[in-house]
């Protein structure tokens, strides 16, 4: 065998490639299920919604804050097709304006959250011992405050703005990740493909780095659709409670802490920020469900 | 007075030798843990292994076999005892030594479906030795794939595949390659072929010992196949709840078993022979439990000829002529 060096040897781009054909076998046993299909194509629209906003959005000055009192609080008509709210600006415009933070929060959130949680989770559960005590220790400290909680204190302790709240949520959500892949870890660790590994001499953070997180990916992925609903509505609850997104910027928490001040007067003020948090909230959580039911060993490969 | 143990030929070098290994695992037990129990898996074996030879280590389930094969590599650290590989003390090896070490000494595992990662490709399974230790080139590395893959009798093509699209027999042929792909000196091969077809076995255990020849490897098989350890093996170390208990050579083992306990493996041995058949000697009850061996011999419960001194004082290993080695009063 000759041995050259000739620095890094290229990188096999298989690990990608086993990804993706996964991911074909998984698309193929989703699109049977319906609701999730569903779930999908309404994340799709509300993503698209908050990629192009300033250009869908009738009104964008108005969107982005500026008052129009002539027509405070109409009902929903043609030239508003969601009404007006408090300031007179279009309800529609302020929505598909103020879908950019709550989506970004949800993604954001979710997000750093596995990129922090689930390696911290392999390692515990690969190394053991006081590693592992040390690392599980500290989640259990983040634990033992309710998120929410957690998330306002932190948030309230750097000032309220829309950054401080995407890492306040998700400092109270990494730990999540960190439970889930140890427990995955410690699992794997026993599966015999990671003896060999150490068999042939390949170092630990490798084995990690190798075998490990790819195999935690998988259910990690699945959390983490699940999870982007409930951030969402946690960054609305912040925004609804004044932490998050300050007027006049839009977000659906925000707007809704408003509207509720002027339930009786304007109902679909309060109405439609109100129902696109529950619809996309859902639809995360559908998504998520249709995910983990595909990807039980059960019903897999089956397609 | 272990020392030639399994020396049936004469002068030669042990390349891989054991002496007074003891594995034991503590399992916790009560309340907080308060009354440890200790499973003696591995209760002071010692073995040789000479270059190019295979030893073949027979025993029924749970009788530390596969123990035994692990801490030889350091896949689990031993209790106590010694290891020497080419004279090498490989429990005193630090991490990077050991590292640099595997590339001599590797394992084929007992179940080709869970050894080898699922999300891996071929190309990415058998590459991983020589991505750990050599540094390649990609195409040097796939060459040098296709090479062991050719070497192990599949077909080049297959790299770019994964583990769900063969079946157990090349699954364990691509297992095999991976232990090869650094040129080692030394295989453990623990249960090969237990998890395989009757048919896909023979193929598999041909392949092997092809390889061995070619390659000037040395063995250790670990099986509980005694005619399978029979027609591989050069010597055969017979074992009984974590100790050994009779070692010597294949053909001495196989027509003059002198352990009751040998002698009753042998006899369990489908045969076509009516004769024999008819003096089969049947075991019955168990293996007794690790954590509370019963005094003297640990095969006395089962035993059909046991005696009073079997029950009260362990029998030790000892030379019944020729290199015979055997633990029994009788």
């Amino acid at each position: 065998m000759t041995v050259r060096l000739e620095g890094i040897p290229e990188k096999p781009r298989t690990a990608w490639s086993a990804r993706f054909q996964e991911s074909g076998l998984m698309w193929r046993a989703l699109r049977r299920d319906r609701l999730a299909v569903l779930s999908l194509v309404i994340i799709a629209i509300f993503i698209l919604g908050a990629v192009f906003a300033p250009w869908l959005a009738p009104y964008p000055d108005q969107g982005m804050g500026k008052a129009n009192l002539k027509e405070k609080l109409d009902p929903p008509s043609s030239a508003h097709l969601l009404g007006t709210d408090d300031l007179g600006r279009d309800l529609l415009s302020r929505m598909i304006l103020g879908s950019r933070p709550s989506l970004s929060i949800g993604l954001f959130v979710v997000g750093l959250a596995m990129l922090i949680g689930t390696p911290l989770g392999a390692i515990a559960g690969y190394f053991g011992g006081w590693i592992d005590q040390t690392i599980m220790r500290i989640t259990d400290i983040f634990l033992s405050f309710p998120a929410l909680l957690l998330a306002i204190a932190v948030s309230a302790a750097l000032g309220a703005s829309f950054f401080n709240a995407m890492l306040s949520i998700t400092l109270a959500w990494w730990p999540w990740y960190t439970r889930l892949a140890r427990a995955q870890t410690v699992s794997l660790k026993e599966q015999t493909f990671v003896e060999a590994s150490r068999a042939i001499g390949v170092p630990g953070f490798t084995i990690i780095r190798r075998h490990i997180i790819p195999n935690v990916l998988t259910p990690a992925l699945v959390q983490a659709t699940m999870d982007i609903g409930s951030a969402i509505l946690m960054g609305a609850a912040l925004s609804f409670v004044g932490l998050g997104v300050q007027l006049p910027r839009p977000d659906w928490g925000n707007m809704l802490n408003v509207a509720r001040l002027y339930f009786n007067d304007g109902p679909w003020f309060a109405v439609f920020p109100g129902l696109a948090i529950l619809i996309v909230a859902m639809s995360f959580n559908l998504l998520g469900d249709g995910v983990r039911d595909v990807l039980d060993p059960q019903s897999r490969r089956t397609g | 007075m272990m020392n030639d143990i399994g020396d049936t030929d004469g002068a030669r070098e042990a390349q891989v030798e054991v002496k007074d290994l003891v594995k034991h695992f503590a399992q916790r037990g009560g309340f907080l843990g308060r009354n440890p129990r200790v499973v003696r898996a591995v209760d002071g074996v010692s073995l040789k292994i000479a270059h190019k030879r295979t030893l073949g280590l027979v025993g029924e389930s749970g009788c530390g076999k596969t123990t035994i094969g692990r801490c030889i590599l350091r896949l689990i650290e031993p209790t106590s005892g010694e290891v020497h590989f080419e004279g090498v003390d490989v429990l005193g090896l630090s991490g990077r030594q050991l590292r640099r070490m595997r590339r001599d000494m590797q394992m084929v595992f007992q179940n080709p479906y869970s050894s080898l990662d699922p999300r891996m490709s071929v190309l990415s399974i058998v590459g991983e030795p020589i991505q750990t230790h050599l540094s390649l080139s990609h195409s040097e590395m796939r060459d040098r794939v296709v090479e062991l893959l050719e070497q192990v009798g599949m077909s080049g093509d297959h790299i770019y595949r994964y583990p769900h699209e063969f079946s157990g027999g090349q699954l364990q042929r691509i297992a095999v390659a991976r232990a090869l792909a650094l040129n080692p000196k030394f295989l453990v091969l623990d249960e090969p072929t237990a998890a395989l077809d009757v048919s896909v076995q023979a193929q598999v255990i041909a392949k092997l010992v092809e390889l061995q020849q070619d390659l000037n490897l040395t063995y250790l098989f670990i099986s509980h196949n005694l005619t399978l350890v029979h027609y591989v093996s050069d010597t055969i170390a017979v074992t009984y709840l974590g100790r050994i208990i009779e070692h010597a050579s294949s053909e001495a083992i196989f027509d003059n078993p002198i352990h009751p306990y040998t002698q009753a493996l042998l006899s369990a041995t489908p045969s076509l022979d009516r004769e024999l058949r008819q003096q089969r000697v049947i075991l019955t009850g168990g293996v007794p439990d690790p954590v509370n061996p019963p005094p003297g011999c640990v095969f006395h419960p089962r035993c059909s000829r046991a005696k009073d001194a079997c029950r009260q004082e362990e029998p030790r290993l000892v030379n019944a002529g020729d290199g015979h080695m055997v633990a029994c009063h009788l």
